[in-house]
C-alpha cells in the first residue's frame, strides 16, 4: 500500500520538480545555449524575473487570488447565512432548501459559467450576442460579460453549497444546553449569538473559508470559459496553455507555485482547527430545542430562498437547454428553432458538419468513457479506502501507519490541474515495469484514484474507527484468522461507508475537469473535456448539450446509487 | 478437568510506560480470580496478554499445560488457539449478525455440523435464560439482554477458561446486581476457571474466590475476599478495599508492643518495629458509646448518614476524623458528643515509611 502511494504521489512530484530545473528540447527556441537534459535555473528565472514572467506568472497569480477571495467571500455570505436560517430559525420548507442546496454541487463547476455566457455574451469578441442583448438590444458591459466578475459570481454560486453543508453541520452539532446556560445567565438573544454560538462555529467557518479558497484556486472550467476569451488568465488556465505549447518546464513552475499556495492555506487551516479542535468534541446529540422566530417574515424569506436556489440550480439548465435549440446562437426568434444539435444528421452549415449529439458516435464514446472512468475510479477508490483505513487503524501508533496516513494526505494539497500536470511527465516514458501510459484510459483512472486517496483514506479510517476494536478481537478469540475477520466482520460493517464513498467518488469523477483536462487525448475524451473542446471551438450549442447529457448521467447515477441502503450524498459530503 | 492459568514474570510496556511489571500469577483450576484495581493499574492489559490480544514483552503464559506465550522461546499463539472465551466490556456483539449467527460464528470455525450448532445455541441460550432470542439483532435488545447473549456466545464454544473484561460496567445498578448473581451461579455450575477484571470492589468481593489487587502494573496482594478485606497487606490495599473506607490513623510506636494514637495508648504487637506507624481500623470495628467509658475517647458527630440497614457516622476530634459504622438507623444527631472505643485486637498496623503491614488484626 505504502509503495503504491509512493509510486502514485511522490515520484510524479519529484519528476515535476526536476523538469523545472532541466533544459528541454524545445527550450532552444528561447535560450541559445540550452543543452537538453542539463540542469538549469532557466525556467524559474524566466517565470519569476523577466518581463514575460510578469505576464505569465504574476498576473495569473493575482487573478487567481482575486477570484478565490471573491468567490469564497460570496460563498461564505450565501452559504453561511443560509445555514443559519435553515438550522437556527423556524424557517418553513427546510427539506426543500436542503435538497436544492446540494444540486449545484452535483453539477460541474463550470455549468453556471456556460449559462452565464448564454445570458450575458455581448458579442464584442466576435461570437454571437447573448440572450440579454438579443431581448433588450442593450449590450451588457464587458466587465459583466467576461473576466473576474462573472467568474467570481459563477464560482461563488457553485461553492456556496460546500459552505452551506459545512456550516450547517457545525451549527447542528452545538449542544443546545450551552446556549440555554447563557439564557439562564440572563444574556439576550443577540448576546448569546455573538458570545456563544458564533465563537463555537468560528473554527468551522474558518476551515470552510480556507478549503473553499483552495478549491477555487485550482479550478479550471470557469476561468477557461469566461476568462481566457478576454486573455484574463489564472494560474490554472496558464498552466494549460503552457502545456499546450509544450513548455512543460514553465507550466510546472506555475504548478509548483499553485501547490505552494494551496499547501500554505491548508496548513493554516490545520493549525487553526488543530488548536481549537476541542470545540468539536463539545457537539453532542442535542439538536436545537430553541429556534429564532422569524414571525411574519417566515414565508417571505423561505420563498425568497427557494426562488434564489431554483434560479441558481435550475436556471442555468434551462438557459443551456434553450440555447441548444437555436440554429444560430443568439437568435431567440421561433424561426431559429431547431433540433439539429440533438438529432441533426450532420449539416455542413451547422457545427462543421458534425451530427447532432444524440446521433454522434463521438458523444457516445465520451459518455461511455465518462461512465467507465467514474465507475472504475469509484470502485478502486472505495476499495483502497477500506484497505488503507484498515491498515492505518490497525497499525495506529506505529511509524509505518503514520507515514502512510501522511503520504495519503498529499494529493489533497495539490490542486487538480497541477496534479494532472504531474502525471504528464511521469507517464510519457516507461517507469520500471510500467509501460508509458500517456494517452491511455488507464492513466485517467490512475490519476483519478490517486487524487481521491486522501478522501478515501480519511473515510476509510473513520469507517474503521466506528467498528470497535473489540468486535474484531471477539472474532480473534473465537478462532477466526485475519482473512475471516476482515471478510466476515470488518467488511460487512463498513460496507455502508463503501456505498456512500462510491457514490461521492462517482459524482466527483463524472464532473471532474481540471484533473484530467491535460491528460485526455482524442480517443480518451470524456464528456467533461468534450464540453470544453466544443466551447473552445465556438460550438456553444453542442457544448451546452453535452453538459446537459453529463448532468443527466450524474443525476441518474446519483439516483440509482442512493437507492442502495444507507448512502446519502449529504452524509458523504459532510464527512 | 478445569484448567490452570500460569503467568511467569510477565512484562508489557507501551513505549516508556510499564503497564504490567514482572507479574507472576497462578489462577487455580476452577477458581474465580478477579484482577482489581484503579484505572491504569494494568489489570486489563494483563488479561489481554493472557487472551492473546496484546503481545507482552517478556515472560511466559501457560493455559493448562500448553505454553501459549514465551518470550524466551519466541512462542505466541494467536488468540483463537488458546482455547479461551472472553466477554468484552461493551459485549462486542457483531451488529450485522443475528444472535444465532453471533453464537455460531466460532462454531463454524470449529466445523461443527448444523445439528450440533443448533443444539449448542439452544443450550447456551437456555443457560442465560434467553431462549427465543436467536433471530434478534443486537440492537433490538436491551443492554442487559446483550450482556447475556455475549455470555451465551462465549459458553457455546466451550472454552477451557472464561475471561471477562469489566462485563457489568455498562449496566445500571440494578441489572448489575442481578448479573452478579447469575455470573456467580454460572461459575459455580460450570466449574470453569474464570479470570475477571473490574474496578468495582463490590463485584470483586461478592463473586471471587480470589482477588488480585493491582497498582502500577504490580500485584499488591493476592488472597481470598476475606483476606484482602480483613488483612490488607499494605496501605494501598487497605485504602482501596472497603466502603466506607478504612480508618487510617497516624501513630507512633511508644515501646515494646505499645503504640500511641494521639494521647491514646494501645497494646498492639509491633515485632520490634520502630518509628511512625499507621493504624488501620475498619469502621465496623469501632464501638460507639453515648457516655464516657474506659478507653473511650470523646468525639463530635460531624455527619450522620443512615442508609437503611446501617448508618455511617463521621466523627471528629480536632484534626482527627474517624468513620464508624453502626447497625440500623442511627439515633445520633449531628454535632452530638459521642465516645468511640477502639479494640486493639482489631487494628492492622502499618509502617508509615514503607506502607507495609507490621502486624495483622486478630478479631
Amino acid at each position: 500500500m505504502l509503495v503504491l502511494i509512493f509510486y502514485m504521489v511522490i515520484i510524479p512530484l519529484y519528476r515535476m520538480i526536476t523538469t523545472t530545473i532541466t533544459y528541454a528540447d524545445n527550450d532552444r527556441r528561447y535560450a541559445k545555449d540550452a543543452v537538453p537534459g542539463e540542469l538549469t535555473s532557466f525556467h524559474w528565472m524566466r517565470m519569476l524575473t523577466t518581463q514575460i514572467g510578469i505576464v505569465m506568472t504574476l498576473e495569473p497569480l493575482l487573478h487567481s487570488l482575486t477570484i478565490s477571495l471573491g468567490a469564497t467571500f460570496m460563498a461564505f455570505v450565501i452559504g453561511g447565512g443560509l445555514a443559519w436560517l435553515v438550522v437556527r430559525t423556524d424557517l418553513p420548507g427546510r427539506n426543500a432548501i436542503n435538497i436544492l442546496a446540494v444540486l449545484p454541487y452535483i453539477m460541474p463547476s463550470w455549468t453556471i459559467a456556460m449559462a452565464w455566457k448564454v445570458l450575458f455574451n455581448n458579442g464584442t469578441l466576435g461570437g454571437t450576442a447573448g440572450m440579454l442583448m438579443d431581448l433588450t438590444g442593450v449590450a451588457p458591459p464587458d466587465w459583466l460579460a467576461f473576466g473576474p466578475v462573472p467568474i467570481i459570481i459563477s464560482s461563488g454560486l457553485h461553492y456556496y453549497t460546500f459552505f452551506f453543508l459545512f456550516v450547517s453541520a457545525a451549527l447542528m452539532s452545538i449542544d443546545s444546553s450551552l446556549e440555554e446556560a447563557g439564557e439562564l445567565a440572563g444574556a439576550s438573544r443577540m448576546r448569546i449569538l455573538g458570545k456563544i454560538t458564533f465563537p463555537l462555529v468560528v473554527p468551522a467557518l474558518l476551515s470552510g473559508f480556507i478549503m473553499t479558497f483552495a478549491k477555487v484556486m485550482g479550478t479550471f472550467g470557469g476561468p477557461n470559459v469566461l476568462g481566457v476569451p478576454v486573455r484574463y488568465y489564472t494560474l490554472s488556465t496558464m498552466i494549460r496553455s503552457n502545456i499546450a505549447v509544450g513548455a512543460f518546464g514553465d507550466a510546472f513552475v506555475l504548478a509548483i507555485i499553485l501547490i505552494l499556495f494551496s499547501m500554505v492555506t491548508i496548513s493554516v487551516n490545520q493549525k487553526i482547527v488543530g488548536t481549537r479542535k476541542s470545540y468539536e468534541t463539545i457537539g453532542g446529540r442535542g439538536f436545537m430545542s430553541q429556534k429564532t422566530k422569524l414571525r411574519e417574515w417566515r414565508g417571505v424569506i423561505a420563498a425568497g430562498i427557494i426562488t434564489f436556489q431554483l434560479i441558481v440550480a435550475i436556471g442555468p439548465l434551462v438557459l443551456l437547454l434553450w440555447s441548444t435549440f437555436m440554429r444560430r446562437s443568439g437568435d431567440y426568434s421561433a424561426a431559429n428553432f431547431t433540433l439539429a444539435h440533438w438529432v441533426g444528421k450532420g449539416d455542413p452549415k451547422i457545427n462543421n458538419g458534425e451530427p447532432g449529439i444524440l446521433l454522434n458516435p463521438a458523444i457516445y464514446r465520451g459518455a461511455w468513457n465518462s461512465i467507465r472512468l467514474a465507475v472504475a475510479t469509484a470502485f478502486f477508490t472505495a476499495f483502497f479506502g477500506i484497505i488503507l483505513g484498515y491498515a492505518i487503524v490497525k497499525g495506529r501508533g506505529t511509524r509505518l501507519s503514520k507515514i502512510t496516513e501522511q503520504l495519503a494526505f498529499i494529493p489533497y494539497v495539490i490542486p487538480g490541474i497541477a496534479f494532472g500536470a504531474v502525471y504528464i511527465t511521469m507517464f510519457t516514458q516507461p517507469v520500471g515495469p510500467i509501460p508509458p501510459l500517456y494517452g491511455t484510459f488507464a492513466l485517467l483512472v490512475i490519476v483519478s484514484v490517486a487524487k481521491h486517496i486522501p478522501y478515501s483514506s480519511r473515510s476509510g479510517v473513520s469507517a474503521m474507527l466506528q467498528v470497535g476494536r473489540e468486535l474484531e478481537e471477539a472474532a480473534a478469540v473465537a478462532g477466526a484468522n485475519s482473512w475471516k475477520r476482515f471478510s466476515r466482520i470488518i467488511f460487512p460493517l463498513t460496507s455502508t461507508g463503501f456505498v456512500s464513498g462510491f457514490m461521492l467518488t462517482f459524482i466527483t469523477t463524472m464532473r471532474e475537469l481540471s484533473l484530467i483536462i491535460l491528460l485526455v487525448t482524442p480517443s480518451t475524451q470524456v464528456l467533461a473535456s468534450m464540453t470544453m473542446r466544443y466551447s473552445e471551438n465556438g460550438s456553444e450549442q453542442q457544448a451546452n448539450a453535452v453538459i446537459l447529457v453529463l448532468i443527466s448521467l450524474v443525476l441518474i447515477g446519483h439516483f440509482i446509487i442512493s437507492r442502495f441502503r444507507g448512502g446519502s450524498l449529504k452524509k458523504g459530503l459532510g464527512a | 478437568m478445569a484448567t490452570t492459568i500460569t503467568v511467569n514474570n510477565l512484562t508489557k510496556r507501551f513505549g516508556d510506560v510499564v503497564a504490567v511489571n514482572n507479574v507472576s500469577l497462578v489462577v487455580e483450576p476452577g477458581s474465580f480470580l478477579t484482577l482489581l484495581g484503579p484505572s491504569g493499574c494494568g489489570k486489563t492489559t494483563l488479561l489481554r496478554c493472557i487472551a492473546g490480544l496484546e503481545d507482552p514483552n517478556e515472560g511466559e503464559i501457560l493455559v493448562g499445560n500448553k505454553l501459549v506465550y514465551s518470550s524466551r522461546k519466541g512462542i505466541s499463539l494467536p488468540a483463537g488457539q488458546r482455547e479461551l472465551g472472553m466477554v468484552f466490556q461493551n459485549y462486542a456483539l457483531w451488529p450485522h449478525m443475528t444472535v444465532y449467527k453471533n453464537i455460531t460464528f466460532a462454531l463454524e470455525i470449529q466445523k461443527l455440523s448444523k445439528e450440533q450448532m443448533d443444539k449448542r445455541v439452544m443450550e447456551a441460550l437456555a443457560e442465560v435464560q434467553m431462549e427465543g432470542y436467536a433471530d434478534r439483532y443486537p440492537r433490538e435488545m436491551s443492554g442487559g439482554q446483550q450482556q447475556r447473549i455475549a455470555l451465551a456466545r462465549m459458553l457455546a464454544y466451550r472454552p477451557k477458561v472464561f475471561l471477562m473484561d469489566e462485563p457489568l460496567s455498562n449496566l445500571d445498578a440494578r441489572l448489575r446486581m442481578d448479573m452478579r448473581v447469575e455470573l456467580k451461579r454460572l461459575h459455580h455450575d460450570s466449574g470453569a476457571t474464570t479470570l475477571y477484571v473490574t474496578h468495582d470492589q463490590l463485584e470483586a468481593l461478592t463473586m471471587s474466590t480470589n482477588i488480585a489487587i493491582m497498582k502500577l502494573g504490580v500485584i499488591q496482594q493476592l488472597g481470598s475476599p476475606d483476606q484482602v478485606y480483613h488483612f490488607p497487606s499494605n496501605l494501598f490495599v487497605a485504602d482501596f478495599i472497603g466502603n466506607p473506607k478504612i480508618n487510617l490513623i497516624d501513630g507512633v510506636i511508644s515501646g515494646k508492643n505499645k503504640i500511641m494514637l494521639g494521647k491514646l495508648e494501645l497494646s498492639v504487637p509491633t515485632y520490634g518495629a520502630e518509628g511512625d506507624v499507621i493504624a488501620g481500623v475498619r469502621p465496623e470495628d469501632i464501638k460507639i458509646l453515648n457516655k464516657p467509658g474506659t478507653g473511650a475517647v470523646e468525639f463530635s458527630a460531624y455527619s450522620v448518614l443512615p442508609s437503611g440497614a446501617d448508618s455511617t457516622i463521621i466523627a471528629r476530634r480536632g484534626e482527627l476524623e474517624v468513620t464508624v459504622k453502626e447497625n440500623g438507623i442511627s439515633k445520633i444527631k449531628m454535632d452530638e458528643k459521642i465516645w468511640l472505643k477502639l479494640d486493639p485486637d482489631c487494628v492492622n498496623l502499618y509502617s508509615k515509611e514503607s506502607g507495609n503491614i507490621i502486624s495483622t488484626a486478630n478479631c
